[in-house]
C-alpha cells in the first residue's frame, strides 16, 4: 500500500451553491501535482457530477453531509473520494447506464459516464439507507511527458 | 452565471457567461425559457464563448433549449464552444443531436 502523502477532507451541506466550491476545492488541492488546464477540467467535472448526484439523489427531500477527501499519491496521482450518508443507491449497475436518470429533464442521466471518463478509474460503493461512496483517481501526466 | 439575450430579425441569441453546474442550470434555464416564450424567435443561437466550465448539466440545458425552439419549428444551433465544454459535449455525443460549433 502505497504511504498517502498530503491530503484534504471537507464536509459542506448539500445544498446546490456548494458544487462550485466543492470542484474548485479540488482543483487547487491538485494544483501541486502542475496538471494540464484539460486535466484541471477533468477533475472539476468529476468533481461537480458526483457532487451533483449528492444533492439531487442522495438528499431528495432534506439537507444532509458531503464529504469530499483528495489524497496525492507519489508524485503524480490523485484519488478524490465523495460521499454520502443519505438514500443510497438500489441498483448502482443500472445507475451506471449513460443516459438512466431518476432527475427529471434537468438530468441527462449522464453523471457517472462523465465521471468513468474523466478519471482513470471509478468505483461506487452504496448501501440503501446508509449512504454512497464514489472513489476515483486521476494520473496526472508528468511535465516530462508532455 | 449569467443570460444576455439580443433579438434581431427573427433570430434569438442567447449568450451565457460563467460556470454551468446544477446550481446555476436552474436559473439559466428559466431565464432562457422566459425569453424564448417572448420573442417566439424563428432561429436561435446559444453562444458559449463566456462558459469555461460546464459539467453534465449543460448537456440538459443545450437539449431543452434546443426542443423549445422544435416545438415553434425554429432552427437551432450552439456557438463558440469552448476546450472543456467541448470535452464534455462530445464525451455524451451531443453532437449528433445538436449543431455545434467550437470555438475558433
Amino acid at each position: 500500500m502505497m504511504k498517502a502523502e498530503n491530503y484534504i477532507k471537507i464536509e459542506f451541506p448539500s445544498l446546490s451553491v456548494n458544487e462550485s466550491f466543492a470542484r474548485n476545492a479540488a482543483a487547487v488541492f491538485a494544483a501541486q501535482l502542475d496538471p494540464t488546464l484539460d486535466e484541471i477540467g477533468d477533475i472539476k467535472t468529476a468533481v461537480s457530477e458526483a457532487v451533483t448526484n449528492c444533492i439531487v439523489h442522495a438528499y431528495p427531500n432534506e439537507i444532509g453531509n458531503i464529504q469530499l477527501r483528495c489524497r496525492l499519491f507519489g508524485k503524480n496521482t490523485l484519488e478524490i473520494v465523495v460521499r454520502d450518508w443519505g438514500v443510497g443507491i438500489e441498483d448502482v449497475e443500472k445507475a451506471m447506464e449513460p443516459l438512466f436518470t431518476t432527475g427529471g429533464d434537468e438530468r441527462s442521466g449522464m453523471g457517472f459516464s462523465m465521471m468513468e471518463g474523466f478519471t482513470d478509474s471509478l468505483k461506487v460503493r452504496s448501501v440503501p439507507g446508509k449512504g454512497t461512496t464514489v472513489t476515483m483517481k486521476k494520473r496526472i501526466s508528468s511535465r516530462a511527458r508532455r | 452565471m449569467s443570460v444576455q439575450t439580443t433579438y434581431d430579425k427573427g433570430e434569438l441569441r442567447i449568450a451565457l457567461n460563467g460556470e454551468i453546474d446544477h446550481h446555476s442550470a436552474k436559473t439559466a434555464m428559466n431565464e432562457i425559457s422566459d425569453a424564448i416564450d417572448q420573442k417566439l424567435p424563428r432561429n436561435c443561437v446559444l453562444d458559449l464563448m463566456g462558459v469555461n466550465f460546464t459539467d453534465s448539466s449543460g448537456i440538459a440545458v443545450l437539449l431543452r433549449t434546443q426542443k423549445k425552439i422544435h416545438e415553434l419549428d425554429g432552427e437551432f444551433s450552439v456557438e463558440n464552444v469552448r476546450a472543456q465544454p467541448s470535452k464534455v459535449f462530445k464525451a455524451a455525443n451531443v453532437g449528433i443531436m445538436v449543431a455545434i460549433k467550437e470555438y475558433k
